[in-house]
Formats: structure tokens, C-alpha cells, sequence
């Protein structure tokens, strides 16, 4: 399916703004015609690796290669890329077709090809007839169509999204979500798409890179992204996960809670400390005399397809998900099979994330849209 | 409904006492003689004030021009700039107008004078000889000067108050699908700020076009603008309100025309970019 072909390098990019170091040493390949998220929390450095693909951020070292020539000194009008951008920025004084039509104009393309390209981009975002509606009178996701049709109308390799669902809500959203997926697959372009939203990441993406002040976590394919995360970051950030500490004795053989557990993870020294990771959904209930592990239930929440069960662990909390209902106080046994259990080495993040003591604090923070939206605001006026 | 026509009736008085009905005076003084009775005579008089009128527009839309060229880069460096920053340019922009409008324009006087600062100084570094000077004042580059020293102003704070509402991401958006600085100009700030042009022009142009006090001060006794004309006929020895009267009415005709064209062009500017 995918070409392997390079389209964009970016090569030991460092950044720094008023004396904050937003990017350290980013190297990163994008190959042509790939779905890339960058995802990480605001203040990450997301946006600013967009923005600098886009021209519009020079950084302070490093290069910016585009088809293997270097683009750092090209101005972002001469660039093959096109953004979209996070509130769309259409401009406010034209209508929906000339909006559509302003890059085209701007090349001094002929009037008869600009006529259909408007015509032809309006009805793959599904915006027939719209051609002389004023922008005010769009919502929200009909504004951001046109802006989707405005930067393909402009023919362009590689197309930036900062965020472009952020403002829509999470009806829109979904729809969006695969509207974006078939237009870049119907297209066979390149999209580069930053986000906050794990899950839009997960669906949408061939590759995700996880970002955290200003560096590269990981990159890998969405499952491989969940499914084996390099660091406790990574496994905090995609999904919920409990991270316990852990003692690798040899290859395939763990220890965690003072309990060997055979596992599918080689490589590491022997008797390495390491961070376990256990999903949530992998986690099997059973009754408290056959578990590996005994605990007592100290909160439940329903969540529809499934309860969100918290169990505290020799004072470690864990975060079960179960179709079942345990009521709280109740003592569980549970069973970990050797594919449930992921092992992570050390990093900077261990013992940062993955016990759901403080759980309900850390939801409301990463419930709330507002916050990271006012945040990326803020950190898009510096730069 | 009858709400807002409550809090409208004080606006409706004011606007009865000190514009409808001065309006009707001037009018009336317009249509008169010195006995009440109606004639044209006072407008067929005009006629020799035609070269005056001409002077005015001319120096008005000279300092008007010049006011939007040098406003224009002001506003938008202005409206680019963040937070602190740019509340300290307005407030460097607005400083001078909050000294007298007399004091500002006599200052200038001290400096273009024959024995003025400028003179001397050319004379101290070398360039002119003893007793030699450039004649500064008293000329209608003078007077321009005044009028743009004194209005740029009213040209600045529309333009910035327009331009400060221009999202940065629009300006990189027209970046963004390949215009150059040129066509980011002429495609999306200036259709966008052109508002603010239209009331900064009407800004400066109707108190330029009419001004009298810059005249005097600036421009010596030679050059007689409507301004001056106008004022001859309502003080001293010659005055003659009727005259003075229809002066003022013809003057605010030819402004209403001219702001009229200026209209029809801006429309015409905003249907090209679009």
C-alpha cells in the first residue's frame, strides 16, 4: 500500500523560545503519502514541528529536507506543503469560492480551471451550492470544510493540520475524523496532523509520533504504539495503564508485588529494574482463592461498554476494566497471562504515571478540552 | 422598542439643538440678503473663490495622501506588535494630541522660521552662509506639513483599530498558499483594512480642507485657503455672513462629494481583490 519513499526530513531540529527550549533535537521522516499524527500534550512541541515543515517557525539548528533539498531558507509561500490551520483562518472578506479559489488566483492560474478546481474541491468536502455564501454565515464544520477545500484546491504534496477538529464537538468530530481519512486516502497525499486526542491519533493514523517536552518519545504504527510503549509516558498518554515497578530476573521471567510472572519481553540485563505495564482491558477477574494477585475494590464507575473498576494492590491502585460488576469493598482475585504483561526500561517518566491513587484529578485534567486549547492559544502567540 | 427611543431622546435634542437647527441657520444666511429677502446672489458670488476651493482640496488631499502612506506601515507595525508593546506605541502615537493644537502648530513656526531652529542650524554646520536662509515657512509645503503633523493621528488609530483585529493566521494563511508580502498586502490587509482607510481618510481630509489656523500660522498672508476665507467673513471689518454662509455650504458639498468618490473607489478596490 504505502510508497517507502521520503517526502520530508527533519534533522537535529533545536528550537528555543525566550530561553525555553521548545524542540531538542527532533529528527523525524515522514514518507510520501503516509497519514503522520504528531500527538502529545500542549507545550509539547507539536505544533511548532508543523509550523516549521510550514515555514513559518525557523529553527534555531538543524535542517528541513523536502524531497532531499534542503528548504530551510524557502519562505512559506514558496513551499509545497499547505496548512490548516487550527480556527481555519479563512478570510473573512471573500466568499466561500473565493476562498477556495485563493491560492489558484494567486498563481495566476486561467479562470476556467479555477472554476472547476472550485467546483471539483466543494464537492469532495461536500459543499455544493455553497459557492457564494458568506463565511459568517458557515458553522462551524461547514468553515472548516472550506478550508479543507481551500488548502487541497492549491494541488499540494503534503498537507499540515494543527488541531483541525479541535473546536468542533464530538459528534462533528467522528465524522470529520473519517471525512479527513478518505479525502487523504482518495487522494493519496501526504497528512501531517497534530493532535492532543489520543484516540483521534489511534484511528486516523499509518504512523503516530508521541511527543513530550520538545522530544520524540516514540514512533510506530498506532497498535504498536499501544501496544508496546517505549516508556511510562507513552503508556500513560495512549490509553489508560497501571505501571508498576518490576525486576526483570531473565529473559520471558519478571518479577512485580513479590510474585514471578512469565512474560514475552527479552533483552534486558539481568535482574534489571524495569516499569511493567498492564492494560486495563487485559486484566482477568477471578474469584479471590485462584488469583495471581488479591485485591479490594475501592471505587467503580459505570462507562456504558464497561465498568471502570479501581483496586487497591498492597496499597498500589489499580485501573481494571470489566464487563462485570463488582461492588466496591468486595475482594477480587486476579489472573495476568504472559501476553498481558508489557515491559518498559527505565526513563525519566517511570514512577510518574500509572497508579489511579490520585485518579480522578488526573480525568478532569485531560477531560477538558478548554484547558488545552486556551494552552496551544497561548503557546502559537509566542511563537 | 419604546426603551431605546427613551434613551435616544436626549442624542435627539442634542442633535435638534446644535446641528439641525444651525444647519438651517447657515442655510438660511446662504439664501438671503442683508434685508431677509431670498436670492441666489450670494452663490453666484462664489464664483471668485473657485482658485481658493481648488487650493484646499488640493492641499487637503496632499496631506491626506501622505497621512495614509505614512499611517499605513505605522498601523499595521502597531497592530503586529504584542501586548505591552503595543499599547506603548498608541499611547506615543496619541501623546501629541493631547497638547494644544495652537502650541503644537506655533512650535512648528519656531522651527521653519527665516531665524528659526532649522535655518540656524544650517547655518551653524556650514551649509547656508551668514544671513542666508531657506525659505521655510510661508510656503504650501509648510502648510502640508503642518496638516500632516496634525492629523496623522486620525489617520493612525482607524487604520490600527481595523488592522488589530486581522488574525495573524489569516496573514499566514494567504502564506501559506503561496502569496508573496505584495499579494499578502493587496489580497487580504488592505480589502481587510479598508474601513479604517475610509474613515481615516474622512478624518483627515474634511478638517485639513477646511482649517484655518494652520494657514495663518504656516502659510503666511499669500496663501488664503477656504478656511481663512470663511473666517474673514464672519470677524473684523469685511465680515459678510451671508457670504460666509454659502462658503460654508458650497465647502461642505464639495466634501460630501469628495467622500463620495472616495467611496466609489474603495468599492471598486474591495470588487478587484475579490
Amino acid at each position: 500500500m504505502q510508497t517507502t519513499k521520503e517526502i520530508i526530513k527533519l534533522k537535529d531540529i533545536t528550537v528555543s523560545s525566550d530561553g525555553e527550549q521548545v524542540l531538542s533535537g527532533l529528527d523525524l521522516n515522514i514518507s510520501d503519502g503516509e497519514f503522520v499524527t504528531l500527538l502529545g500534550p500542549s507545550g509539547c512541541g507539536k505544533t511548532t514541528t508543523l509550523r516549521i515543515i510550514g515555514g513559518f517557525v525557523t529553527p534555531d539548528s538543524g535542517s528541513v529536507f523536502f524531497d532531499g533539498k534542503d528548504m530551510a531558507k524557502l519562505p512559506p509561500y514558496k513551499r509545497p506543503v499547505n496548512t490548516i490551520f487550527q480556527r481555519y483562518a479563512l478570510f473573512p472578506h471573500l466568499n466561500v469560492q473565493d476562498n477556495v479559489a485563493f491560492g489558484m488566483r494567486v498563481q495566476g492560474k486561467k479562470k476556467t480551471e479555477i472554476r472547476e478546481t472550485v467546483d471539483r474541491m466543494l464537492k469532495l468536502v461536500n459543499l455544493v451550492g455553497f459557492n457564494e455564501r458568506r463565511i459568517d454565515t458557515l458553522s462551524g464544520g461547514q468553515q472548516q470544510r472550506v478550508a479543507i477545500a481551500r488548502a487541497l484546491a492549491n494541488n499540494p504534496r503534503v498537507l499540515l493540520l494543527d488541531e483541525p477538529l479541535a473546536a468542533l464537538d464530538l459528534k462533528l468530530r467522528k465524522d470529520m475524523q473519517a471525512e479527513l481519512k478518505n479525502i487523504q486516502k482518495s487522494l493519496g497525499i501526504t497528512f501531517i496532523y497534530v493532535t492532543h486526542d489520543q484516540e483521534e491519533a489511534l484511528s486516523m493514523s499509518d504512523t503516530v509520533v508521541v511527543m513530550d517536552a520538545g522530544r520524540i518519545q516514540q514512533i510506530g504504527t498506532p497498535q504498536d504504539i499501544y501496544n508496546e510503549p517505549k516508556n511510562a509516558f507513552v503508556a500513560d498518554f495512549i490509553g489508560e495503564s497501571n505501571i508498576l515497578d518490576g525486576i526483570m530476573h531473565e529473559d520471558y521471567l519478571v518479577e512485580f508485588f513479590g510474585r514471578k510472572f512469565p512474560c514475552l519481553d527479552t533483552g534486558f540485563d539481568k535482574d534489571e529494574p524495569v516499569d511493567v505495564v498492564i492494560r486495563p482491558e487485559d486484566i482477568d477477574i477471578v474469584p479471590a482463592n485462584q488469583g495471581h494477585l488479591t485485591g479490594t475494590v475501592t471505587a467503580v464507575t459505570f462507562k456504558g461498554v464497561h465498568f471502570e473498576t479501581i483496586v487497591d494492590f498492597k496499597g498500589f491502585k489499580w485501573m481494571i476494566q470489566t464487563t462485570d460488576y463488582y461492588p466496591v469493598d468486595s475482594i477480587i482475585g486476579i489472573v495476568l497471562n504472559p501476553e498481558d504483561i508489557h515491559i518498559m526500561k527505565k526513563s525519566e517518566y517511570s514512577d510518574m504515571f500509572g497508579d489511579y491513587s490520585s485518579y480522578s484529578d488526573e480525568f478532569d485534567e485531560l477531560g477538558n478540552p478548554e484547558v488545552d486549547l486556551t494552552e496551544d492559544t497561548a503557546a502559537e502567540v509566542e511563537e | 422598542m419604546m426603551r431605546s427611543k427613551t434613551a435616544a431622546a436626549p442624542f435627539a435634542l442634542w442633535m435638534t439643538l446644535f446641528t439641525v437647527i444651525p444647519l438651517g441657520i447657515v442655510l438660511w444666511f446662504a439664501f438671503t440678503d442683508e434685508q431677509g429677502q431670498f436670492t441666489l446672489s450670494n452663490l453666484s458670488s462664489i464664483g471668485e473663490y473657485a482658485g481658493t476651493f481648488g487650493l484646499s482640496i488640493f492641499l487637503g488631499a496632499i496631506a491626506t495622501v501622505i497621512c495614509l502612506v505614512l499611517a499605513f506601515p505605522l498601523a499595521f507595525t502597531i497592530s503586529r506588535a504584542k501586548g505591552r508593546k503595543q499599547q506603548t506605541m498608541v499611547m506615543i502615537i496619541m501623546l501629541p494630541m493631547w497638547m494644544n493644537f495652537l502650541l503644537r502648530t506655533y512650535a512648528w513656526m519656531s522651527l521653519l522660521e527665516n531665524n528659526g531652529f532649522i535655518n540656524q542650524f544650517l547655518r551653524v554646520i556650514g551649509v547656508l552662509a551668514d544671513g542666508q536662509s531657506v525659505s521655510l515657512i510661508n510656503t504650501n509645503g509648510a502648510i502640508v506639513l503642518g496638516m500632516v503633523y496634525n492629523f496623522l493621528p486620525f489617520m493612525v488609530l482607524p487604520l490600527y483599530s481595523v488592522m488589530v483585529k486581522i488574525d495573524n493566521s489569516v496573514i499566514e494563511a494567504a502564506q501559506d498558499l503561496g502569496s508573496n508580502v505584495f499579494q499578502v498586502f493587496g489580497r487580504v490587509v488592505l480589502p481587510l483594512s479598508l474601513p479604517g482607510m475610509l474613515s481615516g481618510i474622512t478624518m483627515v481630509f474634511v478638517p485639513a480642507v477646511s482649517t484655518f489656523v494652520i494657514t495663518k500660522l504656516l502659510g503666511g498672508s499669500k496663501t488664503l485657503m477656504i478656511g481663512d476665507a470663511i473666517e474673514t467673513m464672519f470677524i473684523g471689518q469685511g465680515a459678510n455672513y451671508h457670504v460666509g454662509a454659502t462658503l460654508s455650504l458650497v465647502l461642505m458639498v464639495l466634501i460630501l462629494v469628495c467622500m463620495a468618490i472616495t467611496g466609489m473607489v474603495d468599492k471598486e478596490g474591495e470588487g478587484d481583490a475579490a
